[in-house]
């Protein structure tokens, strides 16, 4: 199409829009496609950003309390809130000592013990703490650094439990969880529509073997699949779960691409293209691929969302990205200990930024789908 | 019909071989020698040996092929390498919660979305439809873990409404107790996308001649929607639901790892963490042959629906 117009456009003859010009004309009159497109551009730039350093760099920095609620609520918030129908268990109490001393002494739970089963009339059972010294130079030490730093009561948006900024964390997150969904899209929609145009263009047995290749990775569902090859790879990282959403997420797009180049294949344009001797790889990636690019486009918007939605369960699960890393899934996992102390911000602060990506980004595959097909409606 | 039937499982054929090709190709070259992996995890050396020595892992590559295809044909994997229950052991005893939960899951699922896209199919256009649409979309765009985490929060251990998590032994306390919250939070979970799904099905059918035509002699608006328009419209419904099915043999992952309920999906998530070979392989290998057989039928299904479908 794109050829065609250009050859047309000799002198004496207006150029004809081309299918990206009158997409865009018909993305243009939708509003929702419009503010999806704003937000999701949005959320890239907060990505870049936080990429290059500009913004969250030091979101690792303990600035506020452990807990600190958010700006909003107040300080105290927390002190007020006693984690209710937990304050009977052991395990809690001994957190809230912990929050108060900020150093806890490992043994303090052992000596109580032991100076409990002694008899109280005895002198000589003077157990002694063993790590009193320490305890109290570590003490001495923490506490004039936290004089030299005063730590905020309260944050924007609340802190964790390291007293590390919610809002920076959520910035950081979407960095993460972003890139992973883009780059995993990226891979798979590559390897789909080179496998789906060989198939497709070629036929018979590389058909046959592209699509035995399919069923065979379809037969496993896809979340047992992942966590299979998580398994065997024993590692995480950013890279890693970027290589197993996209090395196993190319199944759908395969299929869509194999489709369009069997029809496209016999059409005028191609028959003309070999007429004029174009070669194969030629005419599969030069005449088709821009003819079937928007297909392309709208798997790939889809599938960024279905990546992101992977890499938060993955993440969350502890097969994710590493432990220095900050991700949607990661906010999460800790947010699911933390809801138990009535802790809510960093439950919210991810999901809210998950959602309206997500929301965004769904809307603007819709919208582009409705720009570039109009046939579909 | 034997015929196809004979023909399909014929075809069955070579993906199975791919699939024990791939999971084989996985475990042994990138998953490695389980003596590095196991290191610090079996402290007994001898155990490791032996380990070893069932894999095959000295011998050249096809004879593990041959051992771990015997693995397959017979149904034993061994034991579990974390454990050392007999990984057949953990199917059998798994097997019966997972159910517990996700049948009803499914059931419900399935027919509160059928009821819902029918409903919304019904007033399309109308402000009842487009709001629910817009809920459907923001409701899918919250991870699964937030419903989860919330609804536990709130339901269980707040109001006391359901039992946080845990599993007992008789079946009727396990799913009237502890499969309760489970299956309303993955109703909630699966019910925005499939009713979204079904009414677009509905809406396919909805404009067909034939529901003039049952209109325009008279048929009640009840009869042409649930009998005219949903048989015509269930050939995807049942695509859908058998695509869902596979997966309910793995079991819903999650939701079994946080309401705590010994099933299939959470024995895999342990595996993984503990790099428990013999069960990730097993469940892998079983539920995609699962998965084939499942296709099979639920082409068979087709034709049950609509006999105009011609299996070929």
């Amino acid at each position: 199409m794109i050829g065609t117009a250009t050859i047309a456009a000799g002198p004496g003859h207006t150029e004809s829009p081309g299918l990206w010009v009158l997409a865009w004309r018909r993305f243009r009159h939708d509003w929702i496609g419009l503010v999806s497109l704003y937000v999701t551009a949005f959320f890239l730039v907060l990505m870049a950003a936080s990429a290059a350093g500009l913004i969250a760099g030091d979101w690792g920095k303990e600035v506020g309390v452990s807990h600190a609620p958010p700006g909003f609520m107040g300080p105290g918030a927390t002190a007020t809130q006693p984690a209710p129908r937990s304050a009977g268990s052991p395990d809690a109490s001994r957190g809230q000592q912990k929050d108060d001393s900020g150093i806890a002494d490992p043994l303090a739970d052992v000596l109580v013990q032991i100076r409990a089963k002694a008899p109280p009339g005895s002198v000589d059972t003077d157990v002694a703490d063993p790590l009193a010294d320490v305890l109290a130079e570590i003490r001495g030490r923490s506490g004039s650094a936290a004089a030299a730093e005063a730590r905020a009561p309260t944050l924007l948006f609340g802190g964790d439990k390291w007293g590390r900024d919610v809002l920076k964390k959520a910035i950081k997150g979407t960095e993460t969880s972003m890139f992973v969904g883009l780059a995993a899209a990226v891979l798979a929609a590559l390897l789909g529509t080179v496998f789906g145009a060989l198939a497709g263009y070629y036929g018979r047995w590389v058909d046959d073997a592209f699509n035995w290749f399919y069923s065979v990775f379809t037969s496993i569902p896809y979340l047992l699949l992942i966590l299979s090859i998580a398994a065997v790879l024993n590692q995480k990282g950013t890279v890693t779960v970027i290589l197993i959403l996209g090395l196993t997420g190319w199944t759908g797009i395969f299929r869509l691409i194999r489709a369009e180049y069997m029809k496209h294949k016999v059409r005028e344009y191609v028959q003309a293209a070999d007429a004029i001797g174009a070669s194969n790889t030629r005419r599969i990636f030069v005449h088709i691929l821009p003819n079937v690019s928007h297909v392309v486009l709208v798997q790939l918007s889809l599938h960024v969302v279905l990546f992101i939605k992977s890499e938060v369960i993955l993440s969350f699960l502890g097969f994710g990205v590493g432990v220095d890393t900050v991700s949607w899934g990661s906010m999460l996992n800790e947010a699911q200990s933390e809801l138990l102390l009535g802790n809510w911000w960093q439950l919210a602060a991810a999901t809210a930024a998950m959602a309206v990506l997500v929301t965004a980004f769904g809307l603007l595959t819709d919208a582009l789908r409705d720009a570039l097909d109009p046939k579909l409606k | 019909m034997l015929a196809y039937v004979l023909r399909r499982l014929w075809q069955i054929a070579p993906t199975l071989l791919g699939v024990v090709l791939l999971v084989f190709f996985l475990f042994t070259w990138v998953g490695g020698d389980p003596a590095y992996l196991l290191a610090g995890k079996i402290s007994n050396p001898e155990q490791i040996e032996n380990i070893r020595r069932q894999l095959g892992v000295d011998q050249p590559i096809y004879v593990q092929l041959w051992i771990f295809i015997t693995q397959i044909a017979t149904g034993d994997f061994g034991v579990s390498w974390a454990t050392n229950e007999k990984v057949s052991e953990i199917f059998a005893t798994r097997l019966g919660p997972s159910l517990t939960v996700l049948v009803p899951l499914l059931l419900v699922d399935t027919l509160l979305a059928i009821a819902a896209a029918m409903l919304v199919a019904y007033w399309r256009g109308s402000l009842t439809d487009r709001l629910v649409m817009i809920g459907c979309t923001v409701g899918q765009s919250i991870s699964i873990l937030v419903y989860i985490i919330a609804f536990q929060y709130v339901l269980a251990y707040q109001l006391g409404w359901f039992p946080v998590q845990g599993w007992s032994e008789s079946f009727t306390d396990n799913l009237f107790r502890f499969s309760l919250l489970p299956i309303i939070v993955g109703v909630l979970v699966s019910l925005a996308p499939d009713t979204r799904l079904y009414r677009s099905f509905f809406l396919d059918e909805i404009n067909q001649e034939y529901v003039r035509t049952a209109r325009a002699k008279g048929m009640s608006e009840t009869r042409v929607m649930w009998v005219h328009v949903l048989r015509n419209a269930s050939i995807p419904i049942i695509t859908n639901v058998m695509i869902q099915l596979p997966g309910l043999l793995a079991g819903a992952f999650l939701i079994e790892r946080f309401f705590s309920i010994p099933g299939i999906g959470r024995e895999v998530l342990l595996a993984v963490e503990r790099s428990d070979f013999p069960v990730i392989k097993a469940v892998t290998i079983y539920v995609a042959i699962a998965t084939m057989i499942i296709n099979l039928l639920a082409d068979l299904m087709y034709k049950l629906v609509d006999p105009r479908v011609q299996l070929k």
